[in-house]
């Protein structure tokens, strides 16, 4: 059994929600740069070189990389022979506010969706638990922006739709999107478990590293044809048009029910944040 | 494609030779407003009370700022969803003219409205927050402070970088 104080998960959270929003990942500022490198139009180009040039300047500035700094989705893998001394979810909460604050990040979490009072301090966030085996605590801070989580959808499709059905449902979905997402964007596919399982698939299909190979080869090329399908949409980046509509395409698939076929998009931006620790 | 230089307070003849797609340089007084700015505006108009800013040559833009460190004017600043705006939208547009800005494509109602009151929605690129801080030279709060980050205020901007969505 080993201890971790709470304070620890406090004072982590803060620290990474501050550098998940201001430092852009090495991954899609490599992927922005093979964007820029294929388009041929000078408004893509020029959005392209707007956005690279952007990241550079939050970095230098330590400023968001985006004004809408998300509402924190905190991912914990907590081993099971830790022991956490002190309240982990309200430790989870004390780092959202303490880093949302110190950070000059904004506030845009609202207390109910239908009265809209504003929290102030950018609390609850949305945490989702994971017993794992081991002794250490390992926690991912990804502050999503609502431009895309809107553009965000979940569809029990039917078993027979098979794999085409699940295609023509991603490329809907993003062509939907159009230009609202912040697009290049990179979309992350749920396919399998129930409802609310695939939905958290897709969530967490945006944490892959953009570039990375999808291990198994039947979903792999799935990917690759998915993103071919999405950038000959011509919605380009930010949405006036070119070739580099989507990042990447990432698919993490579950066993499902035999009558079912669960199926989430969850579409992240081009900032697509998150920031990892081990305690 | 041409780069134009646009100045508040505008005039229609200002913006009578913009084509979409044309990239824009604005400078002077830009006014936030989002969501709930957006709710109060129009329970001023129905309640028939003046708004809080002069809308007729406005530019009007769909933002809610980071707030701001020390020794900045503004925290990162960028364009939220139009498309959230578009039921409020028509009612603004035929109070006055006045240019919109945003991110992402208005509704055929919207279009409509534009065409017929001559108004502009221009866009600028989402996520781009951090370089639109630095177009940013003053900000001074206008109304709703009670709102935060979606009160109104007057972001004072210099060569602020858009491109004409609808006109």
């Amino acid at each position: 059994m080993r201890e971790i104080p709470a304070g620890l998960v406090a004072e982590t959270v803060a620290r990474l929600c501050i550098e998940a929003n201001t430092v852009a990942g090495s991954d899609i500022v490599e992927a922005l740069r093979r964007g820029l490198a294929r388009e041929k139009d000078e408004t893509p180009r020029m959005v392209l070189r707007t956005l690279l040039e952007n990241a550079e300047i939050a970095k230098a500035d330590s400023m968001p990389i985006c004004q809408d700094t998300g509402m924190a989705v905190v991912f914990l893998e907590v081993g099971q022979e830790v022991y956490i001394s002190g309240n982990l979810t309200e430790a989870v909460n004390e780092g959202v506010r303490r880093g949302y604050r110190d950070g000059y990040l904004r506030n845009s979490v609202v207390r109910d969706p239908v009265d809209r009072v504003n929290t102030g301090d950018n609390t609850p966030a949305v945490i989702h638990y994971t017993i794992v085996p081991g002794e250490s605590l390992k926690l991912t801070v990804a502050p999503k922006g609502f431009g895309s989580e809107n553009m965000s959808a979940v569809k029990m499709l039917k078993p027979a739709d098979g794999l085409s059905g699940l295609e023509a449902f991603v490329i809907e979905a993003v062509k939907n999107a159009g230009g609202n997402p912040c697009p290049p964007v990179i979309v992350g596919v749920g396919v399998g478990g129930t409802f609310e399982f695939a939905a958290s698939l897709a969530k967490r299909a945006l944490l892959r590293e953009v570039g990375s190979v999808n291990p198994n080869p039947f979903w792999s090329a799935a990917e690759g044809r998915l993103l071919a399908a999405i950038n000959a949409l011509d919605i380009g980046p930010g949405g006036f048009g070119g070739m580099t509509t989507a990042l990447a395409v990432h698919i993490s698939p579950y066993p499902t029910h035999i009558a079912g076929f669960p199926a989430a998009v969850n579409i992240g931006c081009h900032v697509t944040r998150h920031r990892e620790a081990v305690l | 494609m041409s780069v134009i230089r646009l100045r508040t307070p505008l005039t229609r003849a200002d913006v009578r030779d913009l084509r979409p797609g044309d990239r824009v340089l604005l400078s002077g007084v830009v006014y936030t407003a989002r969501d709930a700015a957006h709710k109060r505006l129009v329970e001023l108009l129905d309640a028939g009370k003046p708004l809080p800013f002069p809308l007729p040559g406005s530019a009007v833009f769909y933002a809610g700022p980071c707030p701001a460190p020390p020794g900045r004017v503004i925290g990162s600043v960028g364009p939220t969803t139009s498309g959230r705006m578009d039921s409020y939208a028509p009612r603004l547009m035929r109070e006055g003219f006045h240019i919109m800005i945003g991110k992402g494509p208005r509704s055929e109602t919207v279009r409509d409205v534009l065409r017929q009151t001559g108004c502009v929605y221009l866009s600028a690129i989402g996520g781009a927050a951090a370089l639109t801080a630095r177009k940013v030279t003053g900000s001074e709060p206008v109304a709703f402070e009670d709102l935060d980050t979606e009160a109104i205020a007057a972001l004072t901007v210099e060569d602020m970088p858009l491109i004409v969505s609808d006109i």
